[in-house]
């Protein structure tokens, strides 16, 4: 990313109600950077659509100003801001072969002949399907459709293409499939993309950045690994990934670590993220696969005692599902490594896990 | 995949049946048992339907006056050869003239009287009155007596108008029906201008119903729109302003608009009272076509709405979002591409409106006044008033296969599968 060429999008202190009751967007600040794939991640009802939306003009901002390349969009009609748009259930014209649906945009815009010819052929072949030109959208299969789509928006040569959870009607393999490939001609095409979903795996997959939403906010802005690894609040821990959460209260912060007392179960080391001052109610993250079975004496400062209650075998690990400090929902992955600890239901383990891999967050 | 890989191998079934037959015999069984299910449909219109249908398009032909009533007389005329004489010869006369007077003992003179006047106008008469002079008359010559009793048997087109009507199947009302009719040397020839009224009435009825189809699909198309736009609320309000005519007699909507349309009506008296018009020139907007065209827009209009708003439902609001951001305007999005998506609506709710404009009768009836009427009006005349059934039959069946034309063209041009109608 180039520090010194402006954003592509700016986001200024936009707001949005639908019923003038209730804010939908609260106060929305986002800089998208050009040939950024951000991806604006949430479960439904979190507002991330209402933002595409208002970017790709068909809702108004209630307050707050819209950006495009540093020009204001506020009101410039859709159809004057040239941004390309992928759509959940495609919207492939379906009275039209797919090579008129990739000719809409170009004659639109008065191209000739010639030239219309040079850019379908090479949309067509960008997502490979070169001789499916003649088919109607009802001929083709959701994968095809979706990469019709995906070529109709690009086609045009847009600097922004807008996706609302394009993949949503696929299978999971060709979910996944998918991904790749747009991901793929994100890469090639240097375009910025802006892509809204409720699918954290999906979201991880494809981004340079993840917007979290929740409940109107962007609760985290930052990449994948990022926010995997380093969530913010216990909203996000929670959200992307799975997640171990133990209620407590904090007794001691000391710089780097600090000491919280979980719930009628002892004292926990833990890094302080989100937490402000002794005696404040917080929530412990843990990830799963960063808990250890029966740890080497000494080798990390958080050891319980606990009892396995149910072992799924998953192949690559084994989910692991212990009871330890009063919660029978703790998740340990253990990996299917050689030599793993051979386990058995009932029987009773210690688990640990280092300072830093546990997060004091916010309470709720 | 097994086909590929079989060649020529007949596939079987477990015991040896071959596969083919197999499935044959089972869907055969599911046939049977659907078509049970519709059996007693399928009688109900062929009772009610279909059995009409074909006894109308048949009394169009049929013509069994003379045949019947007078039979030796129809077989006599039939063998004369008008081409040799100028009137038929003496034992022609003398089996008309035994035939007259037995239908007259009969009481079956006035129908044959009847039948040979709708094929020459003012014959009634003839038939009747030589009747009567005949049945006193003992013997011949029987073609001086008939001449005595009404010199129009001494005329030529009077026996060419008795062997028109003399074979058991005739042509003549189709051709009534188109205007036409035979001349005395049975050539088919117009109808003199006075009585061309038909054709010009079959044309009228056309063009109206066009007009009104029209007129339907361009007042249902933004109501239809409004209705698959907005929310559910406001939607189903719109939608039962849209049914409310349903619920009501259509007589009592017809003459709601006499009340408001006529000379002293609602609408005269406002635009006089506004001084719009003069109280002296009120305008005539019913008893004429003003009144049938009106009337029938307004009646019909939910036939056009319903299938225009189940299309229109389906089409997601996405299409034309998508072509906007595609760079179309908000009309050329509109046009290019949600308009073709509700051509399917307009052709179903056109087709529906059409048929059933074509054949109305009541409304017309009603507000329609002497330039109003349509060719149903004439049709329930000639079946009520001058109770010549065959030409009602016959203007009844250029009516159905006009309509079944426009159909198969209209499926030629649009084609039928793209009709929805929900």
């Amino acid at each position: 990313m180039n520090d010194t060429s402006e954003p592509i999008v700016r986001f200024i202190d936009v707001q949005k109600s639908y019923d003038g009751e209730v804010l939908v967007v609260k106060n929305l600040n986002l800089d998208i950077a050009r040939g950024e794939f951000l991806t604006m991640l949430g479960p439904s009802g979190s507002g991330k659509t209402t933002c595409l939306m208002m970017l790709a003009g068909f809702e108004p901002a209630t307050h707050g100003e819209i950006l495009l390349s540093g020009r204001p969009i506020n009101n410039v009609p859709p159809y004057k801001r040239g941004i390309g748009m992928v759509f959940q259930n495609y919207a492939l014209f379906p009275h039209m072969s797919v090579w008129e649906n990739l000719a809409f945009p170009l004659e639109v815009r008065r191209m000739d002949k010639a030239e219309v010819k040079r850019r379908i052929t090479r949309a067509l072949e960008m997502v490979r399907l070169p001789e499916m030109a003649g088919r109607r959208p009802g001929q083709l299969s959701g994968g095809q459709q979706q990469r019709v789509a995906v070529a109709r928006a690009l086609v045009f040569d847009p600097d922004l293409v807008l996706m609302d959870e394009p993949l949503g009607a696929l299978d999971k393999n060709l979910r996944e499939e998918m991904q790749y490939e747009i991901k793929h001609i994100h890469e090639s095409l240097g375009v910025s993309v802006v892509y809204v979903t409720h699918d954290q795996a999906e979201a991880l997959t494809m981004s340079n950045r993840i917007a979290v939403f929740n409940d109107g906010i962007v609760q985290q802005l930052s990449s994948p690994d990022e926010l995997y690894e380093r969530p913010q609040n216990a909203f996000v821990a929670q959200f992307i990934g799975e997640n171990n959460r133990l209620l407590g209260t904090v007794k001691e912060i000391n710089g780097d670590s600090c000491t919280v007392e979980v719930d009628g179960s002892g004292i926990v080391q833990a890094l302080p993220v989100n937490i402000s001052g002794n005696g404040e109610r917080t929530t412990l993250s843990l990830r799963p696969e960063r808990v250890t079975i029966n740890p080497p004496e000494g080798t990390v400062p958080n050891v319980f005692d606990g009892t396995v209650e149910e072992l799924i075998y998953l192949g690559d690990h084994i989910r692991t599902r212990v009871n330890v400090c009063g919660h029978d929902d703790f998740i340990v992955k253990v990996p299917n490594a050689s030599g793993h600890a051979a386990l058995a239901e009932k029987a009773t383990v210690k688990v640990g896990w280092a300072t830093e891999d546990c997060r004091a967050l916010d309470a709720s | 995949m097994a086909e590929a890989t079989a060649g020529k191998i007949v596939l079987t079934t477990a015991d040896g049946v071959p596969l083919k037959r197999k499935l044959r015999q089972t869907q055969q069984l599911m046939k049977r048992r659907a078509f049970t299910l519709v059996l007693p449909l399928l009688a109900f219109i062929g009772i009610t339907f279909v059995w009409p249908i074909a006894l109308m398009v048949y009394r169009g032909i049929d013509n069994p006056v003379l045949s019947e009533f007078m039979p030796n007389a129809a077989e006599a005329v039939l063998d004369w050869d008008s081409s040799q004489s100028e009137l038929p010869p003496e034992e022609v006369f003398a089996i008309v003239a035994r035939d007259l007077v037995q239908a007259r003992k009969d009481k079956t003179v006035g129908k044959v009287a009847t039948r040979l006047n709708y094929e020459l106008p003012g014959s009634r008469s003839l038939i009747t009155s030589s009747a009567r002079k005949l049945s006193r008359v003992e013997d011949g010559p029987w073609m001086e007596a008939m001449l005595k009793a009404d010199s129009d048997w001494g005329k030529r087109e009077t026996w060419a108008a008795l062997q028109r009507i003399a074979p058991r199947y005739t042509g003549s009302f189709y051709l009534a029906a188109l205007d036409m009719t035979y001349d005395e040397n049975g050539a088919i020839v117009s109808q003199p201008e006075n009585r061309q009224i038909y054709v010009t009435l079959f044309v009228r009825t056309l063009w109206v119903s066009l007009f009104i189809t029209l007129a339907c699909a361009l007042l249902a198309y933004p109501i239809s729109y409004l209705m698959a736009t907005q929310p559910l609320r406001i939607s189903n309000l719109l939608m039962i302003l849209v049914l409310l005519p349903f619920w009501t007699s259509l007589l009592v909507r017809t003459t709601s608009w006499i009340v408001l349309l006529q000379t002293e009506g609602v609408l005269n008296d406002i635009m006089v009272a506004l001084g719009l018009i003069g109280d002296e020139n009120r305008i005539q907007m019913i008893y004429n076509m003003t009144g049938t065209i009106v009337a029938m827009v307004h009646i019909l209009l939910p036939f056009m709405v319903l299938p225009l708003f189940s299309v229109m439902k389906t089409i997601s609001p996405s299409y034309v979002r998508a072509a906007q951001s595609l760079g179309a305007t908000p009309a050329r999005a509109f046009w290019k591409v949600y308009f073709p998506q509700t051509v399917p609506g307009i052709g179903a709710g056109s087709i529906l409106v059409f048929i059933l404009a074509i054949g109305y009768y009541i409304t017309p009836a009603l507000v329609g006044g002497r330039t109003g009427q349509l060719i149903s009006n004439f049709i329930a005349f000639h079946m009520q008033k001058s109770l010549n059934w065959g030409l009602a039959a016959a203007l009844g069946g250029i009516l159905l296969f006009g309509v079944l034309a426009l159909y198969w063209l209209y499926n030629r041009l649009v084609g039928i599968d793209n009709m929805k109608l929900g």
